[in-house]
């Protein structure tokens, strides 16, 4: 089945003789076969999106479909590996062609040698449906990769192996219901542009826990949750998805490096490897699937990586794992779409945009959630989904913002101003929201107990008077407040300095256990109580902003997790006393 | 064998539409004979059946619809490399004009590159000391990285470039081989010439290859003028082993060259009529900065763009942001103080910094000075308007305290002027002799220890 090309145009060809091809199957173009894909079809003439550079290729060249849409491969392989925008390794391409990715080259996703020892977890005759787990193999030290039987499928366990396999060996045969026999291997492949079924979905109950003060307390997401991280240039969009990525409390983490730099992608390459896990002690990377489409890299396969990405991790969410796919960013995405959407010619929405560009997103951060897995056993997964969004000018009123906005529940918004302050991470606590908190209510009550949300809410208020109080400060000077308003000023610049402010780049403060940062919210909160007493008592706040523990305070945040327990309380026991002091010599006056 | 065809149906510039070919493919390069002997070079854009809809490198004026031939060469646009193109001058297309004799090539490289592969790239991290206190103590930049000025027109962004390809070196490491790539897009002789000139008086002509398209050049040929400069660059530095520091000048030209060729194509524009596809247009050029594992070279880009307006939410400003590593900011009102070089250091970035700067390459405590400086110069630069608004006398003793700091700042560590060359040590001295005008009790953002260390005493 075989059509030839009659335009090129860029990254888009039109082929004729394509009559037998499907909408959307992979084909193979021109001598090098280039991998495209079939984005409209009229007669026997075909729209083919190329996802790689289409230079040299003419009218004549020949075209092959191979008959299926865009797939996956899935099964062991997939983590610490790195791959395109369409699941070419590209470690692998790199022994094959160098420094630079050479047109044409191909290398399977995973690798075809190397053997993994299966155990298997169902006997000769068992029952199995799509989605039971047949076996595991121990893919990394951190993650234990379960072996399903392909969502189609269901049967009698014929056979079933035990040892070491590669992933195309059969490890398992199964009796179909009509009596056809079926050989197992460890790969499935997916289309990529099909979500992956389960049983049912529920609505997240858990807060993801990313140790990342300003997110877990103030705007939480949920796990099987979605969010937005939207922010001009400069503002520490990568830096704050990389912490995300980093401290999750997750099992599997896909991080998609979709249009982004060259260089970040070496960063998480470089670093997490040497990262260690706060809860399992292991290296990070050995969680982790990167995809890189960087921004030099063709612009069509850019488009499909962010599929790639999220039925990568479905996968995983289907083994009854909690899932982050941390896309950066969705707006280079969108640029693809509208780019490729151009040279179809189609009708544009918004600033050249195809009109599908919401529904498409939609359609993305949809395939986030918690559900109970096919396979019968009830097993639960979550898929949560975070993008980063890159406004022009940091303006949020373009087409792609405020698609996003319509879907996500989290938004943390960055802001320029923050980040020229050197207020790390720039996620701006007046513009930012979270949908989760009466989600999560629960969950919190019963862990944190209920003072936890009640501090929430305190600290959410004092900043929203802070902004209040800043605007007649800059009108009228900060002499015509009262000691009370002065006080919400002095607690809030305390909040901002030594709660939200996070450094990424030092050890000790890069990760906070939620713990950690409920006692830190409380100390803060408490100096805001005493002093409050004591002002009410007649004590000047200049003498209190004064005391030795204002600045114990400022240090708290990089007390070591082992010792903060302790420190914290010295701290609040030491600044009671200083205020007592204080306000008692205030008395005798 | 290669046909000749005098079958040009018609042109708008910078487009021409040529019928009745055959065998032709996308990309490929072109060459149209005109009668009177001249030749000029083409693209092919657009491919149908056997229609080729090309773009002319050059003016499309003289063009004889009859009597005009044209070939198509087989392959895309390549420039010839070899060793001999240092201390060389080329057009923007790569045609010698110095009066030299045409370079014989080792090599024919395809002036598009190919995408780096993200798993082969090595992360910059080696410190370059420029001399100047924005850059070194504030937005350090490393090897291999891409950090652009982004200036306004007027502002002397070409002295500041001229200053870090003069003063730039690898702190220990002086034996390396360095080469600087200059790429004149649409920029007037006299700005070429005082580049051509610093670098003659510095004697950094002879390890330097200039790529000139001036403003009375045809535009379209600025498309092609940066990818030579980068050609060149990458073979310097992945074939010879040297060390490129690649300035590209003026992107804002490049980008309008870009969005009038979108234009004549009809393409449906993107923001103020530039082209939706110009940030991966740009990012192919920008991402050809870098290191590669296993091999000793580099390319350090800066790009240099005047922002429209002086608007930094412009299209070319904002892409470019989104793509490179940083930026440094030029500001007009800075300039207007006498401050130089007039780096507007809040907004500036460079996003490299953390891996390039501390123990074993600059100094233990450059970090939390870094931070401490933006801080402060930013507190400072609040109590300053709250001043201008309410007068001095409404602020605070810690406020005046950051005011003076704001201003003794921008006297003494930004205006060091085009000539001085400081050391990261003075630098950093500097940062401190500056914030011991600042309470210890401010000072959060530095470990006790490090104060205790490096803060001058007081005597």
């Amino acid at each position: 089945m075989s059509g030839r090309i009659v335009k090129v145009s860029g990254p888009l060809i039109v082929a004729e003789g394509m009559s037998d091809a499907n909408l959307s199957d992979v084909v193979r173009v021109g001598p090098q076969h280039l991998t495209g894909e079939i984005l409209t079809m009229s007669g026997d003439l075909a729209s083919i999106q190329v996802y790689e550079e289409t230079s040299g290729l003419g009218p004549g060249a020949e075209v092959e479909t191979t008959g299926y849409p865009l797939s996956v491969e899935l099964g062991p392989g997939l983590l610490e590996n790195i791959y395109d925008g369409i699941q070419r390794p590209l470690e692998e391409l790199r022994r094959i062609s160098g420094h630079t990715i050479q047109r044409g080259v191909f290398a399977p996703a995973l690798d075809r040698e190397k053997k993994w020892e299966f155990k298997p977890s169902v006997s000769v005759g068992d029952e199995v449906v799509g989605g039971s787990v047949i076996g595991t193999v121990q893919e990394t030290t951190a993650v234990l990769h379960k072996i399903m039987i392909p969502p189609i499928f269901s049967g009698t366990v014929r056979s079933i192996e035990s040892g070491e396999f590669t992933v195309e060996d059969t490890v398992c045969t199964i009796e179909l219901p009509d009596g056809t026999i079926r050989e197992i291997n460890m790969i499935q492949r997916w289309p990529v542009r099909v979500s992956r079924p389960y049983i049912a979905k529920f609505t997240p109950s858990a807060p993801l826990c990313s140790g990342q003060r300003v997110i877990d307390t103030l705007f939480p997401i949920a796990k099987g949750g979605t969010a937005a991280v939207p922010g001009p240039f400069g503002s520490g969009k990568t830096v704050v998805q990389h912490q995300l990525a980093k401290w999750s409390d997750v099992d599997i983490v896909v991080y998609i490096g979709c249009g982004e730099r060259g260089n970040e992608m070496t960063d998480v390459l470089n670093e997490f490897p040497e990262l260690k896990d706060p809860r399992s002690g292991e290296s990070l990377m050995k969680r982790t699937v990167l995809i890189a489409n960087t921004s030099d890299m063709p612009v069509a396969a850019r488009e499909a990586s962010i599929y790639t990405g999220i039925t990568i991790a479905e996968y995983f969410r289907d083994m009854g794992y909690d899932v982050a796919v941390i896309a950066d960013s969705t707006s280079r995405w969108a640029e693809a779409l509208r780019e490729m959407s151009g040279r179809l010619e189609e009708m544009p929405g918004e600033e050249g945009y195809p009109a599908y560009l919401a529904s498409r997103l939609a359609q993305f951060y949809e395939r986030a959630g918690c559900v109970e897995c096919l396979g019968g056993d009830g097993r639960r997964g979550s898929l949560t989904a975070i993008g980063a969004v890159s406004p022009p000018g940091g303006d949020t009123s373009e087409p792609v913002s405020q698609a996003t906005m319509r879907i996500v529940k989290v938004f943390w918004g960055l802001d320029a101003s923050l980040a020229y302050a050197r207020h790390f991470p720039a996620i701006n606590w007046l513009t930012s929201y979270t949908l989760y908190q009466d989600t999560l209510k629960p969950w919190y009550d019963k862990n944190f107990g209920p003072s936890f949300l009640k501090n929430r809410e305190r600290m959410m208020s004092l900043l929203q008077s802070e902004a209040e109080l800043q605007e007649i400060v800059k009108l009228v000077g900060q002499d015509a407040l009262s000691q009370a308003d002065r006080l919400t000023l002095e607690t809030s610049k305390m909040l901002r300095e030594d709660f939200l402010q996070q450094n990424a780049f030092v050890d000790l403060d890069s990760y906070t256990s939620y713990g950690k940062q409920m006692d830190l919210l409380a100390l803060i909160l408490k100096y805001n109580d005493l002093c409050k007493d004591a002002i009410d008592n007649g004590t000047n706040l200049d003498q209190l902003t004064d005391i030795p523990s204002r600045e114990r305070i400022g240090r708290a945040k990089m007390i070591p997790p082992e010792e903060y327990k302790a420190a914290y309380e010295s701290i609040a026991k030491d600044m009671a006393r200083e205020i007592a002091e204080i306000s008692g010599g205030g008395d005798e006056e | 064998m290669i046909k000749e065809y005098k079958t040009i149906k018609e042109i708008a510039s910078p487009l021409m539409v040529v019928n009745n070919v055959s065998g032709v493919t996308y990309d490929e390069l072109a060459e149209i004979m005109l009668p009177d002997g001249s030749v000029r070079r083409c693209k092919v854009l657009e491919v149908e059946g056997d229609k080729a809809v090309v773009q002319l490198f050059e003016s499309a004026a003289g063009i004889n619809l009859s009597q005009s031939k044209v070939r198509f060469l087989g392959h895309p646009l390549q420039l010839a490399v070899s060793p001999d193109i240092l201390g060389r001058v080329f057009s923007g297309m790569g045609v010698p004009i110095d009066g030299g004799p045409e370079i014989l090539a080792q090599e024919y490289n395809d002036i598009n590159g190919l995408p780096m592969n993200p798993a082969a790239r090595d992360y910059p991290n080696e410190f370059i000391q420029t001399g100047i206190s924005t850059i070194d103590g504030l937005n350090t930049l490393v090897r291999g990285q891409k950090l652009p000025i982004f200036s306004c027109s007027g502002l002397p962004h070409s002295q500041l470039a001229a200053q870090i390809a003069r003063q730039a070196r690898v702190l220990g490491d002086d034996s390396a081989k360095f080469a600087v790539v200059f790429a004149a897009i649409g920029i007037t002789f006299e700005e070429s010439e005082y580049f051509v000139q610093e670098f003659r008086r510095t004697g950094a002509i002879d390890r330097t290859v200039l790529f000139i398209n001036l403003a009375d050049n045809p535009a379209i040929e600025r498309i092609a003028t940066p990818r030579m400069a980068l050609t060149a660059a990458e073979y310097l530095a992945f074939e010879m082993d040297m060390h490129v520091l690649v300035i590209l000048t003026d992107i804002t030209n490049y980008a309008e060259a870009l969005r009038e060729i979108s234009a004549a194509k009809k393409e449906v524009p993107g923001r103020r009529g530039y082209p939706g596809y110009m940030y991966t247009d740009l990012a192919t050029l920008y991402e050809r900065a870098g290191r590669r594992v296993d091999q000793p070279g580099s390319i350090t880009m800066i790009p240099i763009l005047t922002m429209p307006e002086d608007d930094k939410t412009h299209p070319i400003p904002d892409l470019t942001g989104y793509i490179t590593e940083g930026q440094i900011i030029l500001s007009r009102d800075l300039f207007r103080k006498g401050v130089n070089p007039p780096v507007d250091v809040l907004p500036s970035l460079s996003r490299l910094k953390d891996k390039g700067i501390g123990v074993g390459k600059t100094r233990e405590d450059h970090a939390n000075t870094m931070n401490q400086l933006f801080a402060a110069y930013s507190t400072g630069k609040e109590a300053k308007e709250l001043a201008t608004i309410l007068g001095e006398s409404a602020l605070s003793p810690t406020d005046l305290l950051f005011a003076k700091f704001a201003d003794e700042f921008e006297k003494r560590y930004v205006s060091q002027g085009y000539d001085e060359n400081r050391s990261i040590e003075e630098t950093l001295d500097l940062g401190w002799q500056l914030l011991s005008i600042l309470p210890r009790s401010e000072l959060k953002r530095i470990k006790v220890e490090f104060i205790d260390k490096y803060m001058p005493k007081s005597e």
